[in-house]
C-alpha cells in the first residue's frame, strides 16, 4: 500500500494534451460523421423520389382516357326492333349505332377490312356505353347525339404520346392508315382527353381502357377487414397474457422466442398453410377474402404481438403498482391502468401490421386470389383479388397501355399505405399520454 | 365532563390488557410479523424478522440500504406476491389474521393496508378520478354524491384540498412533486385503510414539500397505523414514535423512537444513527 503510494508520487504528472493540433482532428472527425450521415440521408431520399418519381410519371396518365367524339344516331328500327320494353331495348344491336357512326365519319372508308380496322378506333366497351344512355333517357332515340366514347386502348397509347411515329409501321403499335384516322380526328377536335371514372368504378378487364381497381380494393378492403377481426383481439390477449400474466418460464421463453421466428417466416409459407389446410382440408372457397384474411391473419399475428408487448412492456411499473397497492386486482390493474396507456401503441402496431398485410402478394397467389375476376366481390366467399395481386396481375399483361393502369394501381396502394399510416401517427399522438 | 372522562377510561382498559407484553407499546400490535424470512431466488432477503407494530402510531424502518426495510414492508400487504422469484415464509398477521393465509384475498387486505410509494406515482387522469379509483373499485361510494364526499374529505385529510379544489380534472401528473405526492396518500386514504405502508415517501421531494408530508403524517396518525421507511434519521425521530432498525437483512433492534435515538441498545445501531456507518 505505501509502497504503490510512492511510486504514485514519483511518477510525473500526465496531463491531457490539449494542443490545437487535436482539437482540429476531433472537430474534423465530427464534421466527417456528420457528412457521412447527411449523404447517406440524402442518398436515402434521393431513391425514394426516384422511385415516386417514375411511379407517378408512369402512372399519371392513367386517371386520364382518350375520348372521340361521335355522331350516333338513335336509330329506332335498330333500337326498338325487338319492341319497345327496357328488356328489349336492352338487347338491341348498339355495336351496329356505333360502327355506323365511325363509318359516317369516315365515308371514304368502304374496304371490308379497312372498316373492321375502322371500328377498332373506339373502344369495344362503347355500344354499352350507348345502351345505358337510351336506357337512361329513352327520348333520346331517333335522335343523333354527339357521343364522347372511349378510344381503343391503342388511340389512347397514341394521343397520349406513347407510340413514335418515326418507326417503320411493322414495328409500330399504330398503322399508318389508323394514324391517319387519328390525324384528321384530331384537326377536327374530335378526340380529348378527359378524366378516366372507370378506372376507380370498374373492375379488370382484358380491354386495357374498361380495367379497374374498384374490384381489387373492394377485395382488399374485404380481407384486411377478415384480418383485423381475426388478428387483432387474438394478438392482443396474447401480449397481454404473455406480458402480464404469464410465469416466466422456459415454456414462455419457448413461446417467445417463436413468436419472434414466426415474424420471419416468409409469407408464401402461411400462403402454402393456407393452401393444404384452410382450402384443400377445411374446404373454404378457393380465391375468397376469407381465405386471404386468415392467411394474411396468421401472418400479422407476430407483428401485432410483438409491438403489443413492446408498448405493454413500455408502461412504467409504478403505474402497475399503484393499482395493484389500493387493492386493484391483475386484470383491473391491466384492464384500467396499463392497456389503456399502452393503445396508442398496440393500436400503431395493428395498423402497420394492416399496412404490411394490405401491401402482401405471395400468400395470397397461394390461396388463388391471383384469379381474373371481373366481379365486384359482394361477400367474404366471393372470388376475389386484392391490388397488390391486380398490380401485378397488370405488370405482366402485355398491352402498352396497361404500364400506366400498373403504376396508377401502385399509386392507389400507396395512398391506402400512406394514409393508414397517417391514422397511426394521428392515434399516437392523440391518446399518447405522459406520466 | 367526569362522564366523558370515564368513558375515555373506560375504553382504555381493554387497550391495555389485550397490549401484547412484548410490543412495549400500551397498543396491542396491528400488525404483528414472526419468523419472517424472505428469499428472492437463492438469496435471502429478509432474516427471522420479529417484529410488532403498534395501532394509531407511526413505525419507522431504518436502516442502510439493501438491509431489507423496503422488502419487509412490501410484506405487509403483500405486494411481493409481483415477483415471481420471491418466496416469503413465517408468519404475519394484521388483528390476529394471517395475511399469508391462501384463503385470504389479496385485493381485500389491499384495501385494508394501502401504500404510498418512493416516486409520487399518480394515475395518468385526472385528480378526481385519481382518488375515485380505490372507491370505485371497492364499492365504498353507493352514488355519485358519496363518491364526490370521499374525495372531497380525502383531499382535505391529505392537506391537498385547497390547493387543487378548482381544478380536479386536469391530470394528477400534472402537480408538483410534493403535490403529487400528497395526491397518492389521498389515494391510499380514499378506501379508508386501517394501515397505510409509506415506502420513503419524501425521498424524491424538496425540503418544503417534505416537511408538508411530515405534518400530515402526524396528523393521520390518530386514525391510521402509519409504517413509514425512511432513509433519513431527523424524518425518523419527527414522525415516529417506534423505531426498527434493519441491517444486512435482520431487525437489530426495535423501541420507542427516543429510545432508539439516545440510548440504543445494539451497537450497529449506535454505529448507524452517529452516522458511522450506512
Amino acid at each position: 500500500m505505501s509502497e504503490m503510494a510512492q511510486t504514485a508520487e514519483e511518477a510525473t504528472v500526465r496531463r491531457p494534451d490539449l494542443s490545437n493540433a487535436r482539437l482540429r482532428k476531433r472537430y474534423a472527425a465530427e464534421r466527417r460523421f456528420r457528412l457521412y450521415g447527411l449523404l447517406a440521408v440524402l442518398a436515402a431520399v434521393g431513391m425514394l423520389a426516384v422511385l415516386l418519381g417514375s411511379i407517378v410519371l408512369n402512372g399519371y396518365s392513367a386517371f386520364l382516357q382518350t375520348h372521340i367524339a361521335l355522331d350516333v344516331h338513335m336509330d329506332e328500327t335498330v333500337i326498338m326492333a325487338e319492341g319497345d320494353t327496357p328488356e328489349a331495348m336492352a338487347d338491341a344491336n348498339y355495336r351496329a349505332l356505333v360502327f355506323k357512326a365511325i363509318e359516317r365519319r369516315f365515308p371514304s372508308v368502304r374496304d371490308m377490312g379497312e372498316q373492321r380496322e375502322l371500328h377498332r378506333l373506339v373502344s369495344g366497351g362503347a355500344p354499352r356505353a350507348i345502351k345505358d344512355m337510351v336506357l337512361d333517357n329513352p327520348a333520346l332515340v331517333g335522335t343523333t347525339q354527339t357521343v364522347w366514347v372511349k378510344a381503343d386502348d391503342e388511340i389512347d397509347m397514341l394521343h397520349k404520346g406513347y407510340v413514335d411515329r418515326t418507326l417503320p409501321e411493322n414495328r409500330r403499335l399504330v398503322n399508318d392508315r389508323t394514324l391517319g384516322w387519328y390525324d384528321s380526328l384530331r384537326e377536327a377536335d374530335l378526340i380529348e382527353l378527359q378524366f378516366n371514372t372507370t378506372f376507380f368504378t370498374g373492375t379488370d378487364s382484358r380491354e386495357p381502357e374498361q380495367a379497374g381497381i374498384l374490384g381489387a380494393a373492394v377485395g382488399s378492403f374485404l380481407t384486411l377487414f377478415v384480418t383485423l377481426l381475426l388478428s387483432f383481439p387474438v394478438a392482443v390477449l396474447a401480449a397481454i397474457y404473455l406480458e402480464e400474466f404469464a410465469p416466466k418460464n422456459r415454456l414462455t421463453d419457448l413461446i417467445e422466442v417463436n413468436i419472434n421466428n414466426l415474424a420471419a417466416v416468409p409469407s408464401i409459407v402461411f400462403g402454402l398453410l393456407g393452401l393444404a389446410v384452410i382450402i384443400n382440408f377445411f374446404g373454404f372457397p378457393r380465391s375468397s377474402p376469407l381465405v386471404g384474411g386468415i392467411v394474411l391473419a396468421l401472418m400479422t399475428l407476430p407483428t401485432i404481438i410483438i409491438s403489443a408487448r413492446s408498448a405493454l412492456k413500455a408502461v412504467p411499473p409504478s403505474v402497475r403498482e399503484a393499482a395493484l397497492g389500493i387493492g386493484a386486482s391483475r386484470i383491473q390493474t391491466v384492464t384500467h391502468h396499463v392497456l389503456p396507456l399502452a393503445l396508442p401503441g398496440v393500436l400503431t402496431g395493428t395498423i402497420i401490421g394492416m399496412a404490411q398485410a394490405l401491401g402482401e402478394t405471395a400468400p395470397l397467389l397461394m390461396v388463388g386470389m391471383v384469379a381474373f375476376v371481373v366481379a365486384v366481390p359482394s361477400g367474404f366467399t366471393d372470388a376475389s383479388t386484392v391490388l397488390p395481386v391486380q398490380i401485378f396481375l397488370w405488370s405482366d399483361s402485355p398491352e402498352r397501355a396497361f404500364v400506366e393502369k400498373t403504376s396508377a394501381a401502385i399509386m392507389v396502394l400507396l395512398a391506402f399505405l400512406i394514409t393508414m399510416n397517417a391514422v397511426a401517427v394521428f392515434l399516437r399522438k392523440r391518446f399518447e399520454r405522459r406520466w | 365532563m367526569a362522564e366523558l372522562q370515564a368513558t375515555a377510561a373506560a375504553t382504555e382498559i381493554p387497550e391495555a390488557t389485550g397490549a401484547s407484553p412484548d410490543a412495549g407499546s400500551d397498543q396491542p400490535a396491528k400488525i404483528a410479523a414472526r419468523n419472517v424470512n424472505v428469499f428472492y431466488g437463492t438469496n435471502q432477503a429478509l432474516k427471522d424478522i420479529d417484529l410488532d407494530l403498534g395501532g394509531n402510531e407511526v413505525t419507522a424502518l431504518i436502516g442502510p440500504s439493501g438491509c431489507g426495510k423496503s422488502t419487509f414492508l412490501r410484506c405487509l400487504n403483500r405486494m411481493n406476491d409481483v415477483i415471481d422469484i420471491c418466496r416469503v415464509t413465517g408468519r404475519i398477521t394484521l388483528d390476529g389474521e394471517d395475511i399469508y393465509d391462501p384463503r385470504l384475498d389479496v385485493v381485500q387486505l389491499r384495501a385494508r393496508v394501502g401504500m404510498v410509494f418512493q416516486k409520487p406515482n399518480p394515475f395518468p387522469k385526472s385528480i378526481y378520478d385519481n382518488i375515485a379509483y380505490g372507491p370505485r373499485i371497492h364499492g365504498v361510494a353507493n352514488n355519485k354524491e358519496e363518491l364526490e364526499e370521499i374525495v372531497v374529505t380525502s383531499l382535505q385529510r391529505a392537506g391537498l384540498w385547497n390547493e387543487v379544489k378548482d381544478r380536479l380534472n386536469v391530470p394528477g401528473t400534472g402537480l408538483s412533486g410534493g403535490q403529487q405526492q400528497r395526491l397518492c396518500i389521498a389515494r391510499a386514504i380514499a378506501v379508508s385503510p386501517e394501515v397505510i405502508l409509506m415506502d420513503e415517501p419524501c425521498s424524491a421531494l424538496d425540503p418544503i414539500a417534505t416537511a408538508k408530508i411530515e405534518e400530515l403524517i402526524d396528523e393521520l396518525r390518530g386514525n391510521y397505523t402509519i409504517v413509514i421507511v425512511t432513509h433519513n434519521m431527523q424524518q425518523a425521530a419527527r414522525v415516529s414514535q417506534r423505531t426498527a432498525f434493519f441491517h444486512l437483512g435482520e431487525m437489530v433492534e426495535a423501541d420507542e423512537t427516543e429510545a432508539i435515538f439516545t440510548n440504543p441498545k445494539d451497537e450497529r445501531t449506535l454505529g448507524y444513527i452517529t452516522g458511522r456507518y450506512g
